[in-house]
């Protein structure tokens, strides 16, 4: 357990080293620097620019350098918020983003597993087809498309909602379920897939013949050993939900990661792009981890090897 | 001649090669059957849309902006005074050229280095793996934008680098369908005949891949137009005044509250060919998996 933890963790640190460095080295390719402005600057005015951020280094100094304030927790200047760091920009939209990927992770398996279950065991039912319907559609239709819809017949239709904007709950309504959606769709397929297995299985056979009441063979025997797969895509429903808020977060105007991230791209903001790849991928990755590890604690057919 | 009749005679079902009993099972799911007919129909109208509507995508009349859906503008007019009808047909233009040609882009990538990963073994599998675990790592839509802003602006450069992105999934997939098929007894019955490494894999191993290849595509396609209709809807999409439906969205976000219409179509749009794509896709699996042949 403890050998398989540290080695993914060295793992890690090599997928995070090759990130940054393919990030750095496509920021560099692209034309245009970050100091293009509609309004030319002067050339010393660029040049102080440059040597202030260390931009007149070679190319492999400004990568160390960069890697050296990684490592302490610095992940660089924000070039367009000026003379802010990239890690407190981050740090400050992150709670928006965490808070809006973990109420739309428990809205959606809160009904996505229910559905599935209740699909599985009544196969072939109304329910069912329901639930196969539902979950391919919201599993086909983008987040940002049932956004709109949403926001047309609730906050353009019948004003119910406020379009956007962050700090009453009633903002947080939409955005979650848009995020929510295709997770709870995902979650009710292969809850109802694995339902459907395990309900075939001989030691649900065996409960059922030495007479455990109906109940309880739900509960303790389909139930739980029905849940491992539903496990399995958590994380990466989680990493969906993480990079899913980038497009949300800016149809909802809420001030979160994936808004500033995307500000900055257009910013041409070198500095924060890399910060956020690098923060990006280090949350996905981590995520991955823990449901991995997660996994293997639930599933004891499971070794780490 | 009267041998091959007994042999007719004996088995119970008409003899059908894998795509044909594949089409037959296919015509009989009406969810595909739908998806596929959609998908078809709009392909023609983007085609024809010079034919279907008297404006172009382009086109400003600036005495007729923002109005509503009637007989002469079924979509209404855009804020440029531009026909919403003529741009969502444009658009389809767009959007099933993004889908279609990043795909190329993905076989023509993927396709070969999942082969001879799979074929070759041993350290060349190892260190084409760790690259694709490597790129699997990077979160799609980050690595997509990146490398828009290193490509620059032309639509062809959107396709390469969604194609770029994409094709990660499918050269894993051919790199298992591989593995488990080298070891079968017909790939090895051609070696013994003499067969080589190359003749092996285009001949025997892709041949007998490609079914869940295709499926795969099938679902590829959606997700690539889902990321151009959404880098098109950040603003880092196709460039203005190239139509796309995710750009019309974000045109008319800002008119939300007094023209609804103009955004509410162009998100139907994107959702309705999203799930004729799924269909399509589901109903593939279903008709290719020789596991539920009857």
């Amino acid at each position: 357990m403890f050998k398989f933890i540290v080695r993914r963790i060295l793992w890690l640190v090599l997928v995070l080293f090759v990130v940054s460095l393919i990030t750095f080295t496509l920021m560099h390719l692209v034309p245009g620097g970050p100091w293009d402005r509609e309004k030319q600057l002067a050339p010393q005015v660029v040049d102080a620019l440059n040597k202030r951020y260390g931009l007149d280094k070679p190319l492999y100094e400004q990568f160390g350098n960069f890697l050296w304030g990684v490592v302490q927790g610095d992940l660089g200047v924000s070039y367009s918020f000026q003379g802010r760091g990239v890690t407190e920009i981050l740090l400050k939209g992150l709670p928006r983003t965490a808070i809006l990927g973990i109420l739309a992770f428990i809205l959606a398996q809160a009904v996505g597993i229910p559905f599935g279950m209740a699909a599985a065991l009544k196969q072939n039912s109304t329910t069912d087809y329901a639930s196969v319907i539902f979950s391919t559609i919201f599993a086909s239709i983008p987040g940002f498309v049932l956004g709109i819809l949403l926001m047309i017949l609730f906050s353009v239709a019948l004003h119910w909602l406020p379009t956007g904007g962050w700090g009453s709950p009633l903002q947080l309504i939409m955005p979650v379920i848009c995020l929510a959606a295709l997770p709870a769709a995902q979650s009710a397929r292969i809850t109802r897939a694995s339902t459907l297995e395990v309900m075939r299985q001989d030691y649900v056979r065996t409960a059922r013949s030495k007479g455990l009441p109906e109940n309880v063979v739900r509960v303790r025997h389909i139930f739980r050993n029905s849940l491992i797969p539903v496990v399995t895509v958590a994380g990466p429903e989680l990493a969906n939900l993480i990079t899913g808020s980038f497009i949300i977060e800016n149809l909802f105007s809420i001030p979160g990661v994936g808004r500033l991230f995307v500000q900055g791209v257009f910013a041409r903001d070198y500095g924060l792009i890399m910060g956020g790849v690098l923060f990006y991928a280090f949350a996905i990755a981590i995520l991955n981890l823990v449901v991995d590890v997660l996994y293997a604690a639930i599933d004891p057919r499971i070794r780490f090897d | 001649m009267t041998v091959v009749t007994k042999i007719e005679t004996v088995s119970a079902r008409p003899h059908h090669t894998l795509w044909g009993d594949a089409f037959i099972r296919l015509r009989r799911n009406y969810l595909a059957l739908a998806g596929a007919v959609f998908i078809l129909l709009l392909a023609l109208a983007a085609i024809l849309a010079p034919l279907i509507t008297p404006y172009g995508f382009a086109d400003q009349n600036l005495d007729e902006i923002m109005e509503s859906p009637s007989w002469k503008h079924p979509m209404g007019t855009d804020e440029l005074g531009r026909d919403a009808f003529a741009r969502l047909l444009y658009g389809a233009r767009t959007s099933l050229s993004v889908g279609i040609f990043t795909q190329f882009i993905v076989i023509v990538i993927g396709l070969p280095i999942g082969a001879i990963s799979g074929y070759a073994g041993g350290k060349t599998d190892n260190f084409i793996m760790r690259f694709v675990d490597v790129m699997y790592a990077f979160p799609d839509i980050l690595l997509i934008i990146l490398l828009r802003s290193v490509l620059g602006g032309s639509i062809y450069m959107l396709f390469l680098a969604i194609g770029l992105v994409a094709w990660v999934g499918v050269s894993r997939l051919v790199r298992g369908q591989v593995l488990s098929l080298k070891s079968r007894d017909f790939v090895s019955a051609a070696r013994a005949m003499g067969g080589m490494g190359n003749y092996i894999t285009w001949r025997h191993l892709l041949p007998n891949s490609l079914g869940p290849v295709i499926v795969s595509i099938t679902f590829n396609i959606p997700r690539a137009i889902f990321a151009e209709a959404a880098l098109s809807y950040i603003g880092i999409g196709v460039q203005p005044p190239t139509p796309s439906w995710g750009a019309m969205i974000r045109d008319g976000y800002n008119l939300i509250f007094a023209k609804p219409h103009l955004i509410i179509f162009p998100a139907i749009a994107i959702a309705l060919l999203l799930l004729a794509f799924t269909f399509l896709g589901d109903g593939l699996r279903d008709a290719l998996d020789p596991k539920l042949r009857r």
